[in-house]
């Protein structure tokens, strides 16, 4: 969890820091070399990744303003809640989705009706405690239930199957369907609220509450569907995750500082932002293993720090104090 | 008054207090210790987390030791009660320490055991040393055990014993393996940024300079941190060197990561010969038809030659009597674990007096042939180290199920072949 306060802290400084630096991009490197070139594919298809954990946490940040420290573990729990219907129902666990994301969703509605909303106000740091708290509820019950044993949804031949493109390039199909996946999911939030009365809804309850209310919005109603919508992006996440790599109780809180500094690099409430965050982190890890690959997750938190040193409000800010 | 509602004022609070504080004092070590009937087996091993394949037959092991043991033992002419307190080391160090502390504070065991990589058997032998407790292990490679720990060889340790074998065994049996087979020679090596890891890539003493002398080029592009999402960088590197084998030291969701990433990436080598994560049935069954043809080392199999000096079973009717108690696939582990407990018997039987520096005594003294070989501290490799026989094989289609048959005996001749290494591309 120690890892997680720059990320907490950065979120609660950003927000309340006004525009002074004029952007300050780093510039990739984008070799003619074939390695090079496949080094920084593979970073983006993991930005992908990334990127998705993140677009639930930006979500409720921008409706709301509220940090869920939980996002992690709640990506974790989804993972479980796939392992159980593709075990019980011997399904393929993409396809135990149709149930996986209903009953994150509602589970994300009575969660915010029941306890988040209890918690939100003028200051920012209730929400953040009692999401803390789930954190630790949640890894805990698992523990429980589930053990320390690590596992992992198998999803067939997809797992394996490639792409070749050319020139020695291939590009694995399932990192490339949770790129496409979390380009999707972020283009359809992004019309879901600028194109919908529900978006319109957010946006108005975002910029001033009293207000909303006043043209008859139900606030709290409102916010939990913003929190039942972020947990169904964390159910597409949770499933990914548990057919990419091996996932434990434990795991929620180490993937979550990547959603963090994804959110961060973006912007805060800036949905493409939270995308173009997570390939950032994605080359810079990548990049980072190719030098060594010792150095890759420390390359990501650098190039999460230099975002955040030249440019603090991130690189395309949408929520200002 | 919330204090009389709960049945405890100021005073009694203060006596229990006081009591407890004064409690470790009272009971202090070697005070309470082999004064009663009961003698204390205290047993830590990997039940869950990703290395929960190394405990995963301790169950039924310690129910056929106990059931043995009902009558108990004989020490120095008195009969003592024998019990086994097993704890689980969730496959981290921290963890394994912190019940090994408990073991020997709370529960007050006289002979310490663990098994199942240098995340539980170093912490839980750091823990005997420092209180005094003698200790044996096994199933952990002797280096990452001996100089993981910061030992001097030409002191050695006190309290904390050893049966296992090295990477000098490892490099013998992979040479062995890949010797015979038509490859250019070329090595890709992946090793984790951990006690193992770092052991078996380490430049002086790893396997870089034995490969090196035996003639192959290794690739080794470096550390990774365990758990890692991206093996690509390495695939790259290897593709760019044309490797033909893969080895390295990895936990099971490593390897899974890599291999997929390894397919996708169109990087096919002709052996893959991986520590650690192929040593489990259920870790090849779940790569589904990519696991036939991984090779592995091999420390022990239904076919060795050896008996159980407790039970009197050879090494095949141990494995049948575990497939058919649990109705899962043998693994390599069992002998070991069957093992350990045999050793701990043979030394507590031994023993003079049920006290810590005569139990002692008798590790040194061991002279025992167990399920997994001779067991007998002579000072070779290290004062604290024993070596049992390592081979090599290869996981292959039999039917519908995965079979590991030793393709490599060079090392040690007297453990029988069962088939010829097949490339995998």
């Amino acid at each position: 969890m120690a890892a997680l306060v720059p990320a907490i802290h950065a979120l609660l400084v950003t927000t309340t820091w006004m525009p002074g630096i004029k952007p300050g991009m780093t510039t990739e490197r984008t070799g003619c070399d074939v390695e090079w070139l496949n080094t920084i594919l593979q970073g983006v298809l993991l930005g992908g990744l990334y990127a998705m954990f993140a677009a639930g946490l930006s979500l409720i940040f921008g409706v709301m303003r509220l940090v869920n420290i939980a996002h992690g573990d709640l990506i974790v729990l989804a993972a479980y809640v796939a392992l159980v219907t593709v075990e019980t129902l011997g399904i393929n666990p993409l396809t135990s989705l149709v149930i996986v994301v209903p009953v994150m969703a509602a589970l994300g509605y009575i969660l915010q009706r029941v306890l988040l909303n209890r918690t939100l106000g003028d200051d920012l740091l209730p929400p953040l405690l009692v999401t803390f708290g789930l954190s630790v509820i949640i890894q805990n019950a698992l523990l429980q239930f589930f053990t320390a044993d690590s596992r992992k949804l198998n999803a067939g031949d997809i797992e394996i199957a490639s792409i070749q493109i050319g020139g020695g390039l291939a590009v694995g199909v399932l990192p490339l369907l949770q790129f496409a996946l979390a380009v999707a999911v972020i283009a359809g939030l992004q019309w879901l609220f600028y194109r919908t009365a529900l978006g319109r809804a957010f946006r108005a309850t975002s910029d001033d509450q009293p207000v909303a209310q006043l043209m008859g919005l139900n606030n709290a109603h409102v916010f939990a569907l913003a929190m039942a919508l972020s947990l169904a992006v964390v159910a597409l996440a949770g499933v990914l995750l548990a057919v990419r790599a091996n996932f434990d109780p434990s795991i929620g809180p180490a993937r979550l500082i990547f959603g963090f500094e994804a959110v961060i690099i973006g912007g805060l409430g800036s949905l493409w932002g939270t995308l173009a965050g997570g390939v950032i982190i994605g080359v810079a890890q990548a990049i980072g293993a190719k030098l060594d690959p010792g150095w890759n997750l420390l390359a990501g938190h650098i190039a999460f720090l230099i975002v955040l040193a030249l440019r603090p409000q991130g690189l395309f800010p949408k929520v200002q104090g | 008054m919330g204090s009389t509602r709960h049945g405890i004022n100021r005073r009694t609070l203060v006596k229990g207090g006081a009591a407890a504080i004064a409690a470790p004092a009272l009971l202090g070590p070697g005070a309470a210790r082999g004064q009663g009937p009961v003698i204390k087996i205290g047993h830590v091993s990997p039940r869950t987390g990703p290395l929960a394949g190394f405990g995963e037959a301790d169950n039924f092991i310690i129910d056929q030791v106990r059931a043995l043991l009902k009558k108990g033992i004989q020490i120095g002419g008195r009969d003592y009660q024998v019990q086994i307190v097993s704890k689980d080391s969730q496959s981290t160090g921290s963890r394994a320490a912190e019940v090994a502390s408990e073991l020997i504070l709370s529960d007050k065991v006289d002979l310490l055991i663990a098994a199942g990589t240098p995340d539980t058997t170093n912490p839980v032998s750091d823990q005997a040393e420092v209180n005094e407790v003698p200790c044996v292990c096994t199933n952990c490679p002797w280096q990452p055990y001996f100089f993981g720990r910061k030992g001097d060889p030409k002191k050695g340790f006190t309290w904390t014993y050893l049966f296992f074998w090295g990477l000098e065994d490892v490099i013998a049996a992979f040479l062995a393996l890949w010797d015979g087979a038509p490859t250019n020679k070329v090595v890709a090596g992946l090793f984790p940024n951990d006690a193992d890891g770092n052991a078996w890539g380490d430049p002086k003493l790893g396997l870089p300079p034995a490969l090196a002398a035996a003639g192959y080029k290794l690739i080794d592009p470096g550390r990774y941190q365990v758990m890692n999402n991206d093996f690509s960088a390495q695939i790259a590197a290897f593709k760019a060197a044309n490797a033909e084998i893969v080895t390295g030291n990895m936990i099971p969701p490593d390897f899974a990561t890599f291999w997929s990433q390894a397919a996708q990436q169109g990087f096919r080598p002709k052996i893959v010969t991986i520590g650690k994560a192929l040593l489990f049935p259920s870790v090849i069954n779940s790569l589904g038809a990519r696991g036939n043809g991984l090779t592995t080392e091999v420390w022990w199999t239904p076919n060795h030659p050896f008996k159980s000096g407790l039970t009197g079973q050879s090494a095949g009717d141990l494995a049948e009597a575990y497939v058919k108690a649990t109705k899962r696939p043998w693994s390599q582990p069992i002998g070991f674990q069957h093992a350990l407990f045999e050793v701990a018997i043979d030394v507590l039987k031994r023993a003079k007096a049920p006290e810590p520096k005569a139990i002692l005594d008798s590790i040194i003294a061991t002279n025992y042939n167990s399920i997994v070989g001779h067991v007998q501290w002579t000072g070779r490799p290290v004062k604290n180290v024993t070596k049992t026989p390592l081979v090599a094989g290869q996981w292959q289609r039999k039917g519908d199920r995965f079979e590991l048959v030793i393709t490599a005996n060079r090392p040690a001749p007297d453990i029988p072949v069962g088939g010829k290494l097949e490339l995998l591309s």
